[in-house]
């Protein structure tokens, strides 16, 4: 077969055509780009390499220790109070025993103990089933292991919300605005839309300060470094029992609950 | 050809125009909930995918089914297909549009809908799903119109559209299992965490879909000059005897799972769905319903005499229907989110607006379908631009 040097020409420039469309596409598909996880630490911020919470039971004793975690949190992150279940809001919030560990429920626990309240977040899992199902990365996770989520890229689907095993995810059924008290504008209110989350207060860590349920938790709640040895998480996780959520699924839950030890608290 | 829709008689346009209404209140009410938010819906943070996800959920399998008309014509050379294969794949394009329309209604934010694109995430099933629905769209108009427009010449279809026709049966089968896979990969949901989750679409996909075809081709019927004939209608009911059977097997399936390994989280569901749990039951009437329905249908169907009767071949068919539209455009995806991870019980119903915008998306669905089929039958008749048909 002879081939003159149009006709090569011509292949040539087709090959290189396509060539050049396929890396492109592919480039586009497969390119990293600036990730929305990418960030630098700025000086004075608190780092890790894994952040974690250990909330330590016997602490709240009083309903005014929860009110006032929740309180703290809610605020800060202009959370509105809706006021009914169906369109509610909520970024740390409390259930008992049974609903918390499903599956462990014991009726012979102490009374007083069946209705405690426990403390509940998202659980920034290590293996989080919201960042896997986001059609949009608008959920993503950090290096230092906090699951965020980008308003501003989240399309609605709410597909976060069914992968999520603990209940941790709210969406704005409708204008959240209205239903803000007092608005802090150091944190940006949400649109209707979009899901929202527990963010382990990034933007205070960033900052050098710890979260603000954490502040107001009287010691309650202890935050940091799952990955440091010396870390007071692991130390009270060394010290205590802990249990964490659901652990069985695989997700790598980073709240732990120590919730033996204190038994004349309970 | 596409001038054929545009020709015909009072009653194709008032078809068109009380469908064109219908979608007009829809989508005003759609407006309103776009400057609403999703809570104008029944929705809520526990049960947080409601009707029209279900509805989606549904309609793909109504879509995958133009497989079951496919196989036999293309892979097995059934001649008696050859008339009733088009009505199939333009089911299809009908059925797949509705699928992307519930998607679309149901996003808090739609008009970040292209973010799908420009941040493609395969990891996500969603991502996947929106990739096998827009191809299937497309291969099944190219498939349908080129094919459709041959008879119109009376030439051969072009050669290159078998390529595409046979890749249109493993994409009819993606369709639905990557559907099943949003189900069906997430931790903690116990009643959707299954392995048979794809398989069961499928059956019921192919039992609901070819119903409603039997339905639609006797319409059809009816209405126009167009006789599909005897024999195809006989052979597809065949084919929706065996799935439905399949498809309750399948379901028995999960059932003794559930039941035998009396682990609560299986349990939970089931029990909400057909018992009612901790007082709550708005899905119980409904959910026997469908059992109802699915014995009825097997019955009739199953019974060589009932089959082939019309009459009753009709009323196994809408048995059928509605069953299986129970059974996953209802039941499947809210008795998923009952109870909830925590192990709460929180209900859903569908509010008026939520509805009626349900209504006017299958409403677009069948003035797509009336338009396609419209040209169809005119093709058929041989009958040329300018002469009305009823």
């Amino acid at each position: 077969m002879s081939m003159d040097r149009r006709e090569f020409l011509k292949i040539a420039g087709l090959a290189g055509l396509g060539l050049g469309i396929g890396a492109g596409a592919s480039g586009w598909i497969f390119s990293r780009g600036l990730e929305a996880s990418d960030f630098i630490p700025s000086p004075g911020a608190l780092t890790a390499k894994r952040w974690a919470m250990v909330v330590v039971l016997s602490k709240f004793k009083t309903e005014d220790d929860y009110k006032r975690v929740i309180k703290a949190c809610h605020k800060f992150h202009n959370v509105p109070d809706i006021g009914n279940p169906k369109d509610e809001i909520k970024w740390i919030w409390t259930d008992t025993y049974e609903h918390v560990f499903v599956g462990q429920e014991n009726e012979y626990l102490p009374e007083a103990f069946k209705e405690k309240p426990f403390p509940l977040l998202c659980n920034h899992c290590t293996n989080a089933p919201c960042v896997r199902v986001c059609p949009t990365k608008a959920t993503f996770k950090r290096k230092d292991g906090i699951t965020m989520q980008d308003y501003h890229r989240c399309i609605g689907c709410r597909f976060c919300m069914a992968a999520c095993p603990y209940g941790a995810r709210s969406f704005n059924w409708r204008d959240p605005r209205p239903f803000i008290k007092e608005t802090n504008p150091t944190f940006p209110t949400r649109t209707k839309g979009v899901v929202e989350k527990c963010t382990y207060c990034v933007e205070l860590l960033e900052k050098g300060e710890m979260p603000k349920c954490v502040q107001a938790s009287n010691g309650g709640l202890i935050f940091g470094d799952l990955q440091d040895p010396n870390s007071e998480v692991r130390k009270v996780l060394s010290e205590n029992f802990s249990m964490r959520r659901k652990a069985e699924l695989g997700t790598g839950p980073s709240v732990f609950y120590i919730i033996g030890g204190g038994e004349e608290d309970v | 050809m596409f001038e054929k829709a545009l020709v015909g008689g009072r009653r194709y346009w008032t078809l068109v125009a009380v469908l064109l209404a219908i979608i007009g209140i829809g989508f005003l009410v759609y407006l309103k909930q776009l400057s609403y938010g999703l809570g104008i819906t029944g929705m809520s943070r526990d049960v947080s995918w409601g009707f029209y996800i279900s509805q989606f959920t549904f309609l793909v399998g109504v879509a995958a089914s133009a497989v079951m008309l496919v196989i036999p014509y293309y892979l097995h050379n059934y001649k008696k297909f050859s008339k009733i294969v088009i009505l199939g794949e333009f089911l299809a394009v009908s059925a797949v549009t509705m699928c992307i329309l519930f998607i679309f209604v149901d996003m808090g934010q739609p008009m970040r809908i292209m973010n799908v694109i420009l941040h493609p995430t395969p990891n996500s099933i969603l991502f996947w799903d929106s990739v096998v629905l827009t191809g299937y769209l497309l291969l099944n108009i190219i498939i349908g119109w080129t094919t459709l427009q041959a008879e119109w010449k009376e030439t051969a279809p072009p050669k290159w559209v078998k390529p595409l026709i046979y890749l249109s049966i493993p994409w009819a089968i993606s369709i639905h299992t990557v559907t099943a896979f949003i189900y069906a990969g997430l931790p903690g949901r116990h009643f959707w965490l299954t392995a048979i989750m794809a398989a069961r679409f499928l059956a019921s996909a192919f039992a609901s879909g070819p119903a409603l075809l039997i339905l639609l081709a006797l319409i059809v019927r009816k209405y126009t000059s167009f006789d599909p004939g005897r024999e195809p209608i006989l052979a597809i009911s065949k084919i929706v005897a065996y799935a439905m059977v399949t498809n309750v097997f399948f379901f028995l399936l999960e059932v003794f799972t559930a039941g035998y390994s009396q682990v609560p989280g299986h349990l939970g569901s089931f029990e909400y769905l057909f018992f009612g749990l901790e007082g709550h039951g708005k899905l119980v009437p409904l959910m026997w319903i469908s059992i109802l329905l699915a014995f009825i249908a097997i019955v009739l169907l199953v019974i060589p005499t009932t089959r082939r009767h019309e009459t009753t071949l009709t009323v196994a068919c809408i048995a059928v229907f509605i069953s299986l539209w129970i059974d996953k455009g209802f039941g499947l995806v809210i008795g998923g989110f009952i109870p909830n991870p925590l192990e709460r019980v929180f209900e859903y119903w569908p509010t008026l607006p939520e509805f009626i915008i349900s209504i006017a998306v299958w409403a677009t669905g069948f003035l797509i379908l009336t338009i396609l089929y419209k040209i169809v039958v005119s093709v058929r008749e041989g009958i040329g631009p300018g002469e009305p048909v009823h």
